[in-house]
Parts: structure tokens; sequence; C-alpha cells
């Protein structure tokens, strides 16, 4: 119990600290997750989320992923904003490495999908690093339409999945 | 016992390769549920359908053959052989459950006037027998009951695991005599079984014969895999692997289960096609993002990069002599088909019919080339000719995709999604009418087919 008060408290603290650079802030903050302290009591200790983590990156950006339009794979300018709180939280953990996944939507096929899913990942991967982040930290693959975020088959789902996900690579 | 003879003196003999004996029933293969007709056409069955009686095959003495007993194969045979003569969509079979069996003697002597009683233009017989070798040998005729001559007399000798392979061949002599055609059913299938949640899927490559029939999986779903291919010899598979959370193709040697990458690279590989002669393999790989088309020999070595454009190059497929590619570019604003040579020249878009088209595949006559159409809120599959005249769309679903040719270039298979959060996928078989249209039987959901050549 006192244990997700406090974690609450420090992330508005680490939110504030952001805020001013993204934006947009997060519609929800994300819940703290139980379970999250990996119980190495490291610089974390005490606040449930290790600094550099997949949970840190989550809270204090202002979303993990960039969305495009169909067929598309340019970044437009809330993409840009979502990238630099991205870019911000990456040079303040020189160590971590991220993933990103390149997805498109259902209505194309398996193989261009494959392709579009690339340049996606690798567009959003550019914009990174014409912000400062070494382009090495940062790896790519594309799941065409292999993983979608949402299961409709509507233009609604279609727009969530049509995605480049920033994923922190755990080490 | 003389007919007998002279039948396997005469008749084409096939003795199937070692390795396939190894691939028996036992062998993590699922059992085939039986196609059919009732549950799987759609549409409206030609008027004319040919009706074949196909009478459980005789045995002159049952005897027990590897677990098999000849008389009940006999049966199972005709089964398999009315199964592929339904399927083929020209011929209105009465199978073994249908008409009253055969004494051993009716092989070469049969009663026309009971099959003509039953409107049977044409009759199938066959006898299954132990080889004495610890094989079996499938006796196969086929009869005009009008006129009452002999059409087709065929002896397979056979590992007792083949015996479907028999049926097979026995079903392509039918249909090539009666119909003209290239023979198709003796052949097999590579796709992906699909199975869990539609935001989860697990994916594995698995292969089976033409009718779903010796069904096996090859990779336990741990790594997705995608889009595979079997070699031209059915020694081999090119598939996309997710292996190490990696995108990249694979060949798999199907008798020795290891699998080896088809070019060392730090870039996503994917969408791997065979040559025809099985000594080439074009893959697609995105560099930067950007995705382009190049082809490696299938024993190594450094990669030819064959189209350098800044839009997405995909897939492909060559045709039949090998001189040529078939392949999908956006470089147009949108997905459209292109040929060029085998050394990436004369690259010229053949597809202008509006909407876009994707996964171009080359028949195997070289006359067609099968597509996947996207527009008006419908994937379809159509075929065109190789200049990009004559298209023809062949299904009207949600979404068909990814069509792949019969040894015969006749028919098509290809997969269908049904939409919404539960949609899933199927696999299907359409011939270039377009109206012979059914669904393949497979243990659980499918993607991605790929139809290997006749086997020999």
């Amino acid at each position: 119990m006192t244990i997700k008060k406090t974690t609450a408290t420090l992330a508005a603290i680490a939110m504030l600290a952001v805020g001013a650079c993204s934006k947009k802030a997060p519609e929800v903050l994300p819940p703290n997750p139980d379970g999250i302290d990996d119980g190495s009591g490291g610089s974390g200790a005490g606040t449930g989320v290790v600094p550099g983590s997949q949970q840190d990156f989550l809270n204090n950006v202002s979303s993990d992923r960039i969305f495009f339009g169909f067929d598309q794979y340019n970044v437009d300018a809330e993409d840009q904003a979502t990238l630099a709180s991205q870019a911000q939280w990456l040079q303040r953990n020189p160590a971590v490495r991220v993933l990103l996944e390149g997805h498109a939507d259902e209505r194309g096929t398996r193989d261009y999908n494959l392709a579009l899913g690339e340049r996606r990942a690798n567009a959003a991967k550019n914009y990174l690093a014409s912000l400062g982040v070494d382009p090495s930290r940062i790896e790519v693959i594309s799941y065409g339409k292999e993983r979608p975020a949402e299961l409709g088959s509507n233009e609604e789902a279609y727009a969530k999945n049509r995605r480049a996900v920033t994923v922190v690579i755990q080490r | 016992m003389t007919k007998k003879t002279v039948l396997l003196a005469t008749a084409l003999s096939i003795s199937f390769a070692a390795p396939l004996a190894a691939q028996t029933p036992s062998e993590a293969s699922t059992p085939a549920p039986t196609p059919r007709l009732s549950e799987t056409v759609e549409g409206e069955l030609s008027q004319d359908r040919t009706v074949i009686a196909v009478p459980a095959l005789a045995t002159p003495a049952v005897t027990t053959v590897a677990g098999l007993r000849t008389d009940s194969l006999g049966r199972q045979i005709a089964e398999v052989i009315a199964a592929d003569l339904e399927r083929s969509g020209l011929y209105a079979p009465l199978g073994p459950g249908s008409v009253r069996a055969i004494t051993m003697n009716e092989v070469t002597a049969p009663r026309f006037a009971d099959w003509q009683a039953r409107d049977a233009e044409n009759v199938v017989h066959g006898f299954v027998r132990a080889s004495g070798t610890g094989g079996l040998i499938v006796g196969c005729y086929l009869y005009d009951t009008q006129l009452g001559s002999e059409l087709v007399r065929q002896g397979f000798e056979i590992q007792p695991g083949d015996w479907r392979r028999a049926a097979h061949k026995c079903a392509d002599a039918i249909y090539s005599r009666l119909s003209g055609e290239s023979p198709f059913f003796d052949s097999r299938v590579a796709y992906i079984a699909e199975s869990g949640p539609k935001g989860n899927r697990i994916k594995r490559l698995a292969i089976m014969d033409s009718d779903g029939g010796n069904h096996r999986f090859i990779t336990n779903g741990q790594a997705l895999a995608l889009s595979p291919r079997f070699s031209p010899d059915y020694k081999k598979i090119v598939y996309v692997s997710y292996l190490q959370d990696r995108v990249r193709v694979f060949i798999y040697d199907v008798d020795a289960g290891t699998q080896k990458l088809v070019t060392e690279s730090r870039n996503a590989t994917f969408a791997p096609r065979w040559s025809p002669d099985g000594t080439q393999i074009l893959f697609s790989m995105a560099v930067a993002g950007n995705t382009d088309i190049y082809r490696v020999s299938a024993a190594g070595g450094t990669p030819v990069r064959l189209t350098n454009n800044p839009g997405i190059d995909v897939g492909g497929s060559f045709s039949p002599d090998g001189r040529k590619i078939v392949f999908e570019s956006d470089r147009s604003g949108g997905q459209q088909i292109y040929t060029m040579n085998i050394d990436g020249s004369n690259q010229q878009r053949i597809s202008f019919g509006g909407g876009r088209y994707a996964t171009p595949e080359w028949s195997p006559r070289g006359d067609l080339i099968a597509f996947t159409k996207m527009g008006g809120g419908e994937f379809r599959v159509g075929v065109m000719t190789p200049s990009g005249g004559g298209e023809r769309l062949l299904t009207n679903d949600w979404q068909d995709e990814a069509p792949t040719w019969s040894p015969n270039g006749r028919v098509l298979q290809f997969f269908r999604t049904s939409r919404g959060r539960e949609g899933k996928s199927s696999l299907w078989q359409v011939d270039l009418t377009g109206v012979n249209m059914r669904r393949l039987p497979t243990p659980g959901d499918g993607s991605d087919p790929s139809w290997g050549p006749i086997r020999p």
C-alpha cells in the first residue's frame, strides 16, 4: 500500500520534469504494476520502477508508439513530439538500447507489409538519430501484419495498428 | 495370375524413392480428414460432370503388410482416388461407399452392364497385393463402360507407407487420360498452420499432400514462421522464421531436420522463392528500411541485387523457363506487378487494371500469372497473361490472398481470412473457371500455401 502511494508521487514528479518538453501528456498515467520491483535494490529502490527499464520509459515519454497513414511511413508533427520525448529519455539513459517494432494493418499482403513495417521502424529510428540518439543503440524489426494491437477489422483498429513501437531491450 | 505379370511387365512401374519411406503415418503426422463434397463446394458445379464408379480395389489374398491389410487398403485407396477426382471438379465419382465391391477376376474383366446401370460412364478397377519383398503392388485400371474398352492400365510397386501416393498416381492417370491435362494430385503443399488469438498467433511450418493427407508439423511454433516454399525436389523448404527475434530466410532440410540461413546479413530477409531448377533462391532484403529483391545460389555465395529502387520491391516468381521474374513494386505509388530478366534488366510494369496488385506467381505452364488484387474493400485472387492482358478475377471474398499454382497450372490454392476480432485464415482451392471452389482440410487454421511440382 505505502509503496504504491510513494511510487505514484514519484511518477508524477517525473512527469513534471519532462512535461515541459513533450507536447502532450499521456492520456492516462500508467498504473504501477505490482511486481515491477525486481528486488535488485538498485537506484530505483523504493519507487518500484527501475531506472532505464521499460516501465521507467513508459512513465516518462508521451507515448511508446507513433502512428501512420495507410501505406504511409512519414513522421508527422505529432509523431515528432512523441519521438522527442523518447529521445530525451534515451539521452538520460545512455546505456539503454531499444528495439523499434514496425507494424502494418491487416489490409495489406504479407510480404509487402513486412517491407512496410521496415520502412516505418526505420523512419522512427532515423528521426531519433536526428535528435542525437546514437543509431547503434536502436535495433529494428518488422512484424508486418503479424501482431495487431487492436483486433477489430475497422478503420479505427487499422489506424492503431499502423505503428512503430519503441521497446526497451532489457539487459 | 498371368494377367498381373503382364500388367507389371508392360505398365509404367514406379518405385518411389527411398527417403519417402521415412514419411510413414507414424512419424508425427496427423490423419487427414477426407474431403467431403457437401461441406466444401461453393457456387455452381458444372452440370456435365462425368460419373465414374470407383469400387474398392480387390485383393487376391488378404495379407497384412507392415500392419496394413490389403483388403482395407483396397477400400482406402479407392476413397482417395474418388476424393481426388471429386476435387478436380470435372467428375462425379461413385466411391466405395456407394457401389459394390469387385472380385479379383473383375479387375481385368469388368461387368460393364452393372456400371452402366449405375449411369457410370467410366469405372476404375484395381487390386492391392503384397509384393513378397515387404512392399505392395497396386494395379490401376480405367474402363469406358459404354465402349467396353480399357483406357488406363498402370501398376505401382510401393512401400506400404506410400499407399496414398499410389492412389494419387492412379487418380492422376485417370484425370490425365480423360481430361488431356497434365497430372497434379501426386504433389505436396507447404503452408503455415495457425492457432491462438489474433493478436498473438502461433504460426508453424507444416507440410502435407495436395489433398491434406500425410500432414506433418515441422516447427513447434515458438518462433513465427511465414511464407514457406518447397524446393522443386521436395527436399528443402525456404521460409521466414522469427528465430532469435530477427526476420530471416532459412533453408530447411526436410530429411535431416536441420536448417541454415539463406544469406548472412544484419538486415531482414524475407519473401523467399525457388528457381524452377532449384539452384537459385530469390529473396527480399530491407536495408535501412528500403526493400529490394536479390538472387542467391541455393548453395550459398554472394547475393546479386536485382532491383535498386527507393520503392518497395518485394516477392517475385520465376517463369518456368527460368529466364524471367515477375515481382511487385510500389515505385509507381501503389503495389503493381512488374516483370524483369533474371539479371534485373528490362523492368516493366504489366498491371494496369486499377487497384493494387500483389503476390504475383508465374504458372508452371508459363501462360498466366496469378495475383492478389486489392480494391473495392476486397482482396481477390485473379490471373492475367505475362504481358498483363486478359485479367480475370476468380474469387470474391473479403480477403483472399497469395495464390499458388497446381503443378499443371489449372488450379490455384490461396488463403482466405475472415474479418473481425475472431478473424481466422483457412486454405482454399479454385480452378481457372472460378466455379469449382473448396476449402482444403487442415487440422487447424492455415495460411501461405505453397504447392510443389508433380512427384516423379
